[in-house]
């Protein structure tokens, strides 16, 4: 009985986590920058209709590529106005996220046919690791997953590592907690955090492309839904660290499948109980952490 | 063409058009617009209008739907209060939260945004669900708790006169009186209001919270009495959102927020129309609203400056 | 004849309408530690700073090791071998000493075994010690100072340029500090020091340059250079007339009196040593001092801006003050001229304003202190400096027209502006028969102004007595670098 009910939740948590933990990684190298980027969620639509587009030209890895330079689009705009401009972070982010909302919606509807609505999409189906697999409750939840799911395995080790351990990833910090130190320390607080936002850009453009072509297989006008303000929640419970974005990854996507598991169960709890729960968490824990504790010391300035 | 002409149709090509398209969109615009510009111009960075809307909805429509026997004149100030009082306290809680514990608005006013949304999904398939429960909305509300409409024959209501009256009351307080003049000093150079002045930014920005919140709570009140009579789970779509973009293209100015917010609502109506009659999608509206942000904040940074290069 | 590390030729740097350096030369040689000394203002932050690429020069050649050289930005000057540890340090809080010390370092690796180990290797190499990872944050002023020297040498630094690095020191950290910059010096590297203290200068550097208004007028080896000659240097010749009113009468009324009165910042380090002093009617009160000395914490005491750590304060209810940092605590640059007078009383007002009484009373006040707008509508930022600053004295004199509190008010004025800003300052005293409190990083300024005069030195108050010879700055000039008689 267990088994049965925990398995398949157990999957849709890391399923529905995936995509959240793509465009968290982009949002956590962001904030690190002190760059706090609002505009994430017209990154996500972005990446989603831009995998979709380029998904029927040429297949899977054309998608992602096309979601990944989609987002990079949004995010290029962004950084303009932010770094070059010098426009406050909130407001241009909200005006990107409107933007990215209204631009692909308008070619939902306008060109339904280049976003692949009323054919079927090429998607990703789930790759099987042999013996992994098998491990019993946790194996077939991890490791019978679409690939993007992989490559967050290898992604977010690999961006803790990079903070930590490069020369690279230690500026990007620094400009994050002190930009005229890291200036005086000889390197360019502009140039960081341009590419900080790139990278952002990239990642939630991923995370638009994993929805299209690993879950839904299909564009959908407003898909994203909240997931780019999902990610920066996801960023602070977290901690802005790698490993505690993904942990927190999997409790915002435990949350969205616990609905289903609590239906299934019989529980007689509402479901947005589970829904609101990982907000009320995010908040609880800033307020114990006296606000800002763990964010950097110029983010969002 | 076809498109524009149909916009036009939309928004403004009959007195119906006007009067029952774009004021009634107008309407939740205007008053979540002035709470958007009560709080930036207090330095107060309310993103959360949108949730602190769903509250004062929620709020509204349980007074309706538990005394639905109440006459209409307690039942719609009650609404109004009731509204006002739910949004406020939305905000009160992110104010409580950055003065007690030091949490950025921005990012407690989304949470709150969220976890709103939560509530009144919960809502109309809980507590408040109509008796069949079916769908997931309210009853309708009874005869006193609709909100008498402002002409005969068109469905602008209540909730405009009360946006209007807000907004001449905004401007009038801060332009005219000891109290906003200290918001405004405030927003404007907290440093120089608690230095030079002697303001109390902190008991003032608590104030400034409560009464933005108030404002969104109150459009909330406004949507479920005035336009759906029930409470919905969908009850705003992005109002909260679209208000930063009415509030800034007003320049933060109360009265201009009256003329954006019905050039926004001009913008959703014939954008409407266009979808039904032109085929051309409503949601374009948004690329609008976007890059007129993006403009108003390349022009205030280009004046800023311009402003230091004369100076030297 | 050691070879030149570092020449800086015929420097000039113009920031809007002020010349901040008119033809400004410093050549360090290899081996030696240079002094570079000048006042308040002379220009002795803004060189280096053209040394370390964060400014470009208007005009002017930068040599290193015989080389011309262009330092177009920080990470020039690092490649080129400089360091600069500044006045307030560069360094993240949030960081380790070993992280602080790998920033911007060389390679793509960051190992914090390794930085940890250089921390280690250099602190061993010159004595300037570290927990290689202890936060930043959480050292004292003198370890972070170290820190950031330690950074510098890290990134190869072999010309060190130290900013005022004994102000924030101890005695005895400072000898460590010169300590460390002989034995730097004994393996070839150059250090620069910028000091206001004179004596020090003497003891320690090898050769001196001085700064006077942005130009360098004395160069020369330290050991062929008396103190005479150099106060004489920094401070130029003796051409101040005093046109200050004679002292106050003794019975004149006490208005400011402070009585065994301290001060300890928020972080507990005393700024202020006990003080007693009073000031009557008519006196006009000038305080002397460099940054970090104690002025700044004896006038905000005076205005009611700070409360005292012990000792009691007595004033008048109503201070007027005029901040150092105009458009950021004075006046909201948005607001026009008549919002930012009202906004001295924005704590008190109740109810509704009326705007026409207002204006009025704003264009009384823009009439007897000159201040030249358009109207009293005209946005504060449209105003010149000089401008801004009548206005701010004006309104504080409405407020509290005979108790008035200075901090440098004539800050990024031209003379003429000077002028203005002191007349007004004047006429509190003069007229109105009040007490003026005023600080000034300008000496000439302070002794034109000023019927009495205290000088801070290491947050303990002095009363400099008038000098024998009227307009003779030298008694002044000595005790700011810490020289009393």
């Amino acid at each position: 009985m267990l088994e049965l009910t925990l398995v398949p939740f157990l999957e849709a948590a890391v399923r529905t986590a995936t995509p959240l933990a793509f465009a968290a990684l982009g949002e956590l190298v962001a904030e690190r920058a002190g760059v706090i980027n609002l505009g994430l969620e017209g990154t996500i639509i972005a990446g989603c209709l831009g995998g979709a587009a380029a998904a029927t030209l040429g297949g899977t890895a054309l998608g992602f590529a096309g979601a990944a330079t989609a987002g990079l689009l949004v995010a290029l705009v962004f950084a303009v106005f932010v770094v070059h401009v010098k426009t406050d972070q909130i407001i241009t982010g909200t005006a990107l996220t409107v933007l990215g909302l209204g631009i692909t919606g308008s070619i939902y509807h306008l060109w339904p046919a280049l976003v692949g609505v009323g054919t079927t999409l090429p998607t990703t189906g789930s790759v099987r690791i042999p013996v992994l697999s098998a491990i019993p409750l946790v194996g077939s939840a991890l490791f019978s997953q679409p690939w993007p799911t992989y490559a967050l395995y290898l992604l977010v080790p690999a961006i803790a590592w990079w903070l930590a351990r490069t020369q690279a990833g230690l500026g990007l910090r620094a400009v994050g907690e002190h930009p005229a130190a890291a200036a005086a320390a000889g390197l360019s607080p502009q140039r960081i955090r341009f590419a900080a936002i790139c990278f952002s850009g990239v990642m939630g453009g991923l995370c638009g492309g994993t929805l299209v072509l690993a879950q839904v297989g299909s564009f959908n006008e407003g898909m994203s839904a909240g997931r780019g303000f999902i990610a920066i929640a996801i960023v602070v419970l977290g901690r802005w660290t790698p490993w505690g974005a993904a942990g927190a990854a999997l409790v915002f996507g435990g949350a969205f499948a616990f609905q289903y598991l609590a239906q299934s169960l019989g529980l007689g709890w509402p479901y947005q109980l589970f829904l609101a729960m990982p907000y009320v968490l995010t908040l609880i824990l800033l307020a114990a952490q006296r606000g800002r504790a763990a964010a950097p010391a110029y983010l969002g300035r | 063409m076809e498109a524009f002409i149909a916009f036009w149709d939309g928004a403004a090509g009959s007195s119906y058009a006007f009067w029952s398209a774009t004021l009634v969109r107008a309407t939740p615009l205007l008053l979540v617009g002035l709470a958007v510009a009560v709080a930036f111009r207090a330095g107060v960075l309310n993103i959360g209008a949108e949730g602190q809307l769903i509250l004062g909805a929620i709020a509204a429509s349980s007074v309706a739907l538990a005394i639905p026997a109440l006459p209409a004149m307690v039942m719609i100030p009650a609404m109004i209060a009731a509204g006002a009082v739910g949004g406020a306290v939305w905000a009160g809680i992110a104010a409580w939260l950055r003065h007690r514990f030091g949490v950025l608005e921005v990012i407690s006013t989304i949470m709150l945004n969220f976890v709103a949304a939560a509530l009144v999904s919960w809502m109309v398939r809980g507590p408040l669900q109509e008796p069949t429960k079916v769908y997931p909305m309210s009853v309708s509300f009874s005869e006193a708790a609709r909100w008498p409409f402002l002409l005969d024959g068109q469905r602008t209501h209540l909730g405009l006169a009360l946006g209007v009256v807000a907004a001449l009351l905004m401007w009038f307080v801060l332009t005219q009186s000891a109290a906003g003049f200290r918001v405004r000093a405030v927003g404007a150079g907290a440093s120089a209001a608690e230095s030079a002045g002697g303001v109390n930014t902190r008991a003032l920005t608590w104030r400034v919270f409560v009464v933005s919140g108030a404002l969104a709570g109150l459009a909330g009140a406004s949507e479920v009495g005035g336009v759906t009579w029930a409470l919905y789970e969908g009850i705003s779509p992005g109002y909260g959102y679209t208000a930063i973009a009415v509030a800034l293209l007003a320049r933060l100015d109360p009265r201009g927020v009256v003329l954006t917010a019905v050039f926004f609502g001009a913008l959703e109506a014939g954008g409407a129309s266009m979808q039904r009659n032109a085929g051309v999608p409503a949601v374009a509206v948004q690329i609008i609203t976007a890059t007129t942000l993006l403009a108003v904040l390349a022009l205030a940074r280009w004046r800023a400056l311009r402003a230091e290069d004369v100076l030297g | 004849m050691s070879a030149i590390a570092l020449a800086l030729h015929d420097i000039h740097k113009r920031f809007g309408a002020a010349q901040a350096l008119t033809g400004a030369s410093c050549v360090v040689k290899s081996g030696c530690v240079h002094a570079l000394l000048g006042e308040n203002g002379a220009g002795k932050t803004t060189l280096m700073r053209v040394a370390f690429g964060m400014l470009q020069p208007d005009h002017g050649e930068i040599e290193r090791d015989g080389k011309l050289v262009r330092l177009a930005s920080e990470r020039d000057a690092i490649t080129a071998g400089i360091g600069m540890v500044h006045q307030h340090f560069m360094l993240v809080p949030a960081f380790t000493v070993a992280e602080n010390a790998a920033l911007g370092g060389p390679g793509r690796r960051f190992d914090a075994g390794r930085a940890a180990a250089l921390v280690r290797r250099i602190g061993e190499e010159t004595g300037l010690l570290l927990n290689p990872h202890a936060k930043v944050g959480s050292l004292s002023v003198g370890a972070q100072q170290r820190a950031e020297i330690v950074r510098a040498l890290a990134q190869q630094a072999r010309v060190m340029i130290l900013d005022e690095p004994t102000a924030v020191l101890t005695p005895s950290e400072s000898e460590e500090l010169y300590a460390w910059m002989r034995r730097f010096v004994a393996t070839g590297g150059s250090v620069v020091l910028i000091t206001h203290k004179v004596r020090e200068a003497l003891a320690v550097a090898d050769d001196i340059t001085v700064l006077r208004r942005g130009a360098t007028v004395l160069s020369g080896p330290s050991r062929e250079l008396s103190e005479e000659s150099v106060i004489e240097a920094i401070v130029g010749e003796a051409r101040v007339t005093s046109n200050a009113t004679p002292l106050a009468a003794s019975n004149d009324e006490v208005l400011f009196g402070l009585d065994a009165v301290t001060y300890h910042d928020t972080s507990g380090v005393r700024r202020l040593k006990p003080t007693t002093l009073t000031v009557r009617r008519g006196e006009i009160l000038g305080v002397l001092g460099v940054e970090g000395s104690g002025q700044r914490e004896l006038l905000r005491l005076l205005a009611g801006r700070l409360q005292p750590s012990s000792g009691t304060v007595r004033r008048p209810v109503v201070v007027g003050f005029v901040p150092e940092d105009r458009l950021h605590d004075a006046v909201i640059p948005e607001f026009s001229l008549t919002e930012n007078r009202l906004l001295a009383e924005a704590s008190a007002m109740r109810g509704l304003i009326s705007w026409r009484d207002q204006a009025e009373t704003t264009t009384s006040i823009m009439l007897e202190n000159d201040v030249r707008a358009t109207d009293a509508n005209a946005a504060m930022r449209t105003l010149s400096g000089g401008n801004q600053q009548r206005f701010v004295v004006g309104r504080e004199r409405r407020l509290a027209p005979d108790a008035l509190v200075a901090e440098n008010p004539t800050r990024g004025l031209d003379v003429q502006a000077t002028a203005r800003v002191m007349h007004a300052l004047r006429s509190v005293a003069q007229e109105h028969k009040g007490a003026v409190i005023v600080h000034s990083a300008d000496l000439d300024e302070i002794l034109a102004l000023t019927t009495r005069v205290l000088v801070c030195f290491a947050g303990e108050v002095h009363e400099i007595a008038p000098p024998a010879t009227p307009g003779d700055r030298g008694p002044y000039a000595r005790a700011l670098v810490g020289a009393f008689a």
